[in-house]
């Protein structure tokens, strides 16, 4: 037995130093591949999103290389699965740039985690794509960032919401960055629109109780409740308030709602009539969606979960990029951000996206929908929404070397 | 008067909800003295199989009831079986392969099921209360919460395998000497461990969003009311839990629900700090 | 002084400065700054292993100092500019922390796991109520705290007193296995020296040292804030290392992280929680590279295997096989005499 405990300390620590060494030989990389990367989190608390994010990544990716890629050059998509810690962000970020030296980083889904991996690509030059809608602010020449923003989401949602339902709104949301900073336009918007936002009240990740404001809304008797919660404790909300009757009768409006395909892990009972807005549904009823997702079923099997637009960002920026890449002819990092800059427009299963280049950010469709049966029924599309707080702020084209975050 | 009284179920629901996700730790831990730092993947287990079994068209109570305490107490068995045996009086041991086991259990069980599983509604309906209006179905917890706390406490008071339970507690080589294997006490003891807390994990499986990950935020809380409890495992989480739980309920009430959650936790710190054994180390003392 | 210098240390401190002189010539850029990070992780479980191992005082809560060094770094290199100030400033803070909360509980005659939970609410405080600061109003004066988001793209550290002199990662790496090897000699002196015998008599048998007359709450308080100490410089080199802080570093992950990798790489050793820390952080890195499965399935497999397999951890582990051999060498040698003895007796 000690033997054979022996050799195996020896042979696993030998493997291991060999390895730290890179002597243990790699399959070596076609000196013509075009070399990207996703860092995401595809295990742990946050992979939910980051394998959807990956799979679509991975479609994407391969209807380039079938199309022949850049000049019969292929890409060759490196996957790094963070495993929901900061940390390891911050390393594969180093790798992805120093090591394999990759030409695009489709990278972070939490706020959080996309600040630890930003100033690191800045500063070893490498492009960074950030696909996850965000509450805004991302003023930074390196990167491009094409989910949607909290103010244009909300702007879209309140000016639908508050004419039809009522004046008065109640904002619960999770204690994190983007609610408190999107309640500030919650706020402007509603009053703009002939509203007013009488309370807020915010939530840690992990609570999981959610009586004392379910008692709270009760009394206050809102017209509508703004949620801005988020993760799977948060959904006890949706469910104490659905076990306490009250259900319908104050309607929920969320553009956080469905990211977690929180309507499918309601019941219909709890979860129908739920209104979200986001830059896309699997239910958008369109020639290239459908395509999409008979591709897609065709590429990972029918059995996939519902796939929303956190994931659907992977197959967006990897399309997006690659526009650029095609305008400018090479991946050379100056010569395709200056091509994204000059005026990129697609036209994919999320409708219309438009690179901003004022802000790097994009100018796109945004969906309304509402929750029904486990699926999510389209309300209304609302075109050409513009990174509106952004854009206040920010200002690429008259000063190229910001690398900052806005913040309210 | 309608708040006070809504204020007041709140309190009781806070409680409960401590009360029931640690009680199965408080007798893991009290009798055999195991850290079971996969508690919280143990919970998703409970709800997850609740989940599943309501959902293939099981009875929702009998899911929650009989299945989900029933899975998770044969999981804790194979565990006791494979793993804790091999580790008794090794703390520190127990401690990594029940870290590693909470990674592999919420790996194993995104692998089979995926992140998202459709939930399963809270049973009942809702209560009016003024212009308050109260789950039903919380109600019902909160009463099922005291019915499981009286169980126990009945079964270590009264039934023999209870006495037998707690001589093993306390001195284990007498109990072996008098022909009782300590063993076989830990594996029931394991197991019914698990089993309360498979059951805890049911019951809020329609309150809560059950996915794979759902257990890490238990854990903390859990360990926090056992050891603040002290030796006694049904007095002392008892006791921890009501006090521990009061105070986040109501301080998340009167300020912010971040205030709650330091509250409790700065509760727990001041506590511990005055009385080192536990609640239980110095009030209720000889209680079980 | 010979206590030092035996064998096993001498190693230890031989294999560490040969890593730190030789890898930044071998290996690529990218490879330092993974080097660095181990470095800055084993010096972090260094500081668990001296609580733990030899003061005997489990902390569930070590995360706590780290995380406020690399927040206390990060505000204030935000506010002052130059890394040096903030750098003394963000080991000093834990450690003066780390004191008061340790006087409170060992004069309070708080121990084991009643402690271990203490310091697990106090690291859970502060995730939640930094968690919390994401409003523009939560600023140290010039630094916006940031909540979730944290605090990220502040300075590296730069030469004393030459602000525009940032280290690079070679030199960062140079600086991390500077304090890593530092730490661990220095720790050694103290276990060789008096106090550290007190220390270890404390872990031992806490009565008895008490009636000898040895004062346990401020030898366990000291233990404990040194313990910080090293903590808190392993979180000002994270900061430094990764530009970025937020509360995850505060979270229980990371509280939990650091007792695994002690127990790993062996309780007891001083050296054998930095291997285990390395080895175990290098699996993490290793293993979110592959698809095969879920990457937490498979690290919580080689956990348990590795525990079934490697009982006492790496170190001790490593240390029994080589005495055992040692001891068959000699038991040979002693045969060989032996064989010779008779034969020359028989040739008589």
């Amino acid at each position: 037995m000690s033997i054979t405990r022996r050799r195996a300390l020896v042979v696993a620590s030998s493997a291991g130093i060999a390895s730290t060494f890179d002597l243990i030989p790699r399959p070596s990389l076609a000196a013509d591949e075009i070399k990207i990367a996703s860092i995401l989190d595809e295990s742990g608390n946050l992979a939910e999103w980051g394998d959807p994010m990956a799979k679509c990544m991975t479609l994407a990716v391969e209807e380039i290389n079938e199309q022949g890629g850049l000049g019969g050059h292929q890409i060759k998509y490196i996957r790094y699965d963070t495993q929901s810690n900061d940390q390891l962000y911050a390393q594969y970020a180093s790798e992805a740039a120093l090591q394999d030296q990759v030409s695009m980083v489709l990278g972070a889904i939490t706020s959080a985690s996309r600040e630890v991996i930003r100033p690191i690509l800045d500063r070893y030059k490498t492009l960074y794509w950030y696909s996850t809608g965000y509450e805004g602010g991302v003023c930074d020449f390196n990167t491009f960032c094409s989910g949607t923003t909290a103010a244009m989401v909300v702007r879209a949602l309140i000016d639908w919401a508050v004419p039809a339902l009522g004046r008065k709104v109640y904002i619960i949301g999770a204690d994190y960055n983007a609610p408190h900073a999107t309640a500030k336009f919650i706020e402007a918007y509603t009053k703009q629109d002939g509203g007013e936002v009488i309370a807020q009240v915010y939530y840690p990740f992990d609570v999981s109780e959610f009586g004392d404001a379910i008692s709270k809304i009760q009394a206050a008797k809102p017209d509508i409740i703004y949620s801005m919660l988020i993760g799977a404790p948060h959904l006890g909300f949706y469910r104490q308030w659905a076990a306490s009757g009250m259900k319908g009768k104050i309607p929920i409006i969320s553009h956080f709602f469905g990211g977690g395909n929180e309507e499918v892990l309601l019941t219909p009972e709890e979860g129908d009539g739920i209104v979200s807005c986001y830059g896309y549904w699997e239910d958008i009823d369109s020639p290239e969606n459908k395509a999409f997702l008979e591709r897609f079923t065709k590429r990972w099997g029918s059995n996939h979960p519902y796939i929303n637009a956190i994931g659907m960002g992977g197959y967006e920026g990897t399309k997006l990029w690659w526009l650029g890449v095609q305008k400018a002819g090479t991946v050379d990092r100056v010569r395709v951000i200056e091509a994204l800059r000059s005026g990129i427009s697609w036209t994919g299963p999320s409708g219309n996206i438009a690179i901003d280049p004022q802000t790097n950010n994009v100018i796109r469709d945004v969906y309304i929908a509402r929750a029904k049966n486990r699926r999510m029924e389209i309300v209304k599309r609302v075109p050409g929404m513009r990174p509106l707080f952004t854009e206040q702020y920010c200002n690429l084209i008259k000063h190229p070397t910001t690398q900052t975050q806005y913040l309210p | 008067m309608d708040l006070t009284l809504i204020i007041c179920l709140d309190i009781l629901n806070g409680i409960a909800m401590l009360a029931m996700i640690s009680v199965g730790l408080a007798i893991v831990f009290g009798i055999m003295g195991v850290i079971n730092l996969a508690h919280g993947e143990f919970l998703m287990l409970g709800a997850f199989a609740a989940t599943v079994s309501t959902n293939a068209g099981v009875n929702v109570w009998v899911s929650m009831l009989i299945v989900a305490p029933l899975f998770v107490g044969i999981v804790g068995l194979v565990v006791e079986r494979l793993l804790i045996r091999l580790l008794y009086g090794r703390m520190t041991d127990t401690l990594i392969v029940t870290w590693g086991l909470s990674l592999f259990l919420v790996g194993a069980v995104t692998t089979l099921f995926g992140y998202t599983i459709p939930g399963i509604s809270a049973p009942l309906g809702s209560v009016k209360l003024g212009v308050y209006s109260f789950s039903a179905y919380r109600l019902v917890f909160t009463g099922l919460t005291a019915l499981t706390f009286l169980v126990i406490w009945s079964f270590l008071k009264y039934t023999r395998w209870g006495i037998i339970a707690r001589g093993t507690t306390q001195n284990p080589e007498m109990a072996s000497a008098l022909g009782h294997a300590p063993h076989r006490v830990y594996a029931i003891t394991f197991f019914s461990g698990s089993a309360v807390t498979g059951l805890a994990g049911g019951l809020i499986a329609p309150l809560t969003g059950v996915v794979p990950t759902m257990g890490a935020i238990f854990v903390a809380k859990a360990f926090i009311a056992v050891i603040g409890g002290g030796a006694a495992i049904v007095a002392g989480t008892f006791a921890a839990s009501s006090f521990f739980g009061a105070v986040d309920t109501l301080a998340s009430f009167v300020w912010t629900p971040v205030i709650g959650q330091a509250a409790m936790l700065l509760a727990a710190i001041i506590l511990l700090r005055l009385l080192p054994r536990g609640i239980t180390g110095r009030f209720l003392e000889r209680r079980i | 002084m010979r206590d030092v210098c035996n064998s096993g240390t001498l190693f230890v401190v031989g294999v560490a400065t040969a890593i730190a002189v030789l890898i930044p010539q071998i290996v690529n850029l990218y490879l330092v700054i993974v080097y660095s990070n181990l470095a800055i992780m084993a010096l972090f479980a260094l500081s668990l292993a001296w609580v733990w191992g030899y003061g005997g005082i489990l902390c569930f809560g070590q995360s706590a100092f780290f995380g406020l060094a690399a927040y206390v770094y990060a505000v204030s290199v935000i506010n002052i500019g130059e890394s040096t100030a903030p750098f003394l400033l963000a080991v000093l803070v834990p450690t003066v922390f780390a004191a008061v909360i340790g006087a409170l509980m060992f004069y309070g005659r708080v121990s084991d796991i009643y402690f271990a939970i203490i310091t697990l609410c106090v690291t859970l405080i502060l995730y939640s109520l930094i968690s919390s600061t994401a409003g523009p109003q939560f600023h140290i004066f010039a630094a916006r705290l940031n909540g979730q988001n944290g605090i990220s793209g502040f300075r590296p550290l730069n030469l004393p007193g030459r602000s525009d002199d940032v280290l690079g990662p070679v030199e960062s790496f140079y600086v991390c296995m500077t304090f890593l090897i530092g730490c661990y000699v220095a720790l050694k002196f103290l276990l060789s020296s008096r106090f550290g015998r007190v220390v270890v008599a404390v872990r031992e048998n806490p009565v008895r040292a008490e009636l000898l007359g040895y004062d346990t709450r401020w030898t366990r308080t000291f233990v404990f804030t040194i313990g910080a100490a090293i903590a808190g410089l392993a979180g000002a080199l994270f900061a430094v290392w990764g530009t970025y802080v937020n509360p995850s570093l505060f979270d229980l992950r990371m509280a939990a992280l650091v007792i695994i990798w002690v127990v790993v790489g062996g309780l007891g050793t001083l050296a054998g929680p930095m291997v285990g820390a390395v080895a175990l952080q290098y699996l993490g890195n290793v293993l979110g590279k592959q698809q095969l499965a879920n990457t937490g399935m498979i690290y919580g497999f080689l956990l348990i295997v590795f525990v079934m397999l490697v009982p006492q951890g790496v170190f001790p582990t490593m240390q029994r096989l080589i005495s055992r051999w040692s001891l068959r060498r000699s038991q040979y040698e002693m045969k060989l005499l032996g064989d010779d003895i008779s034969k020359g007796m028989q040739g008589r």
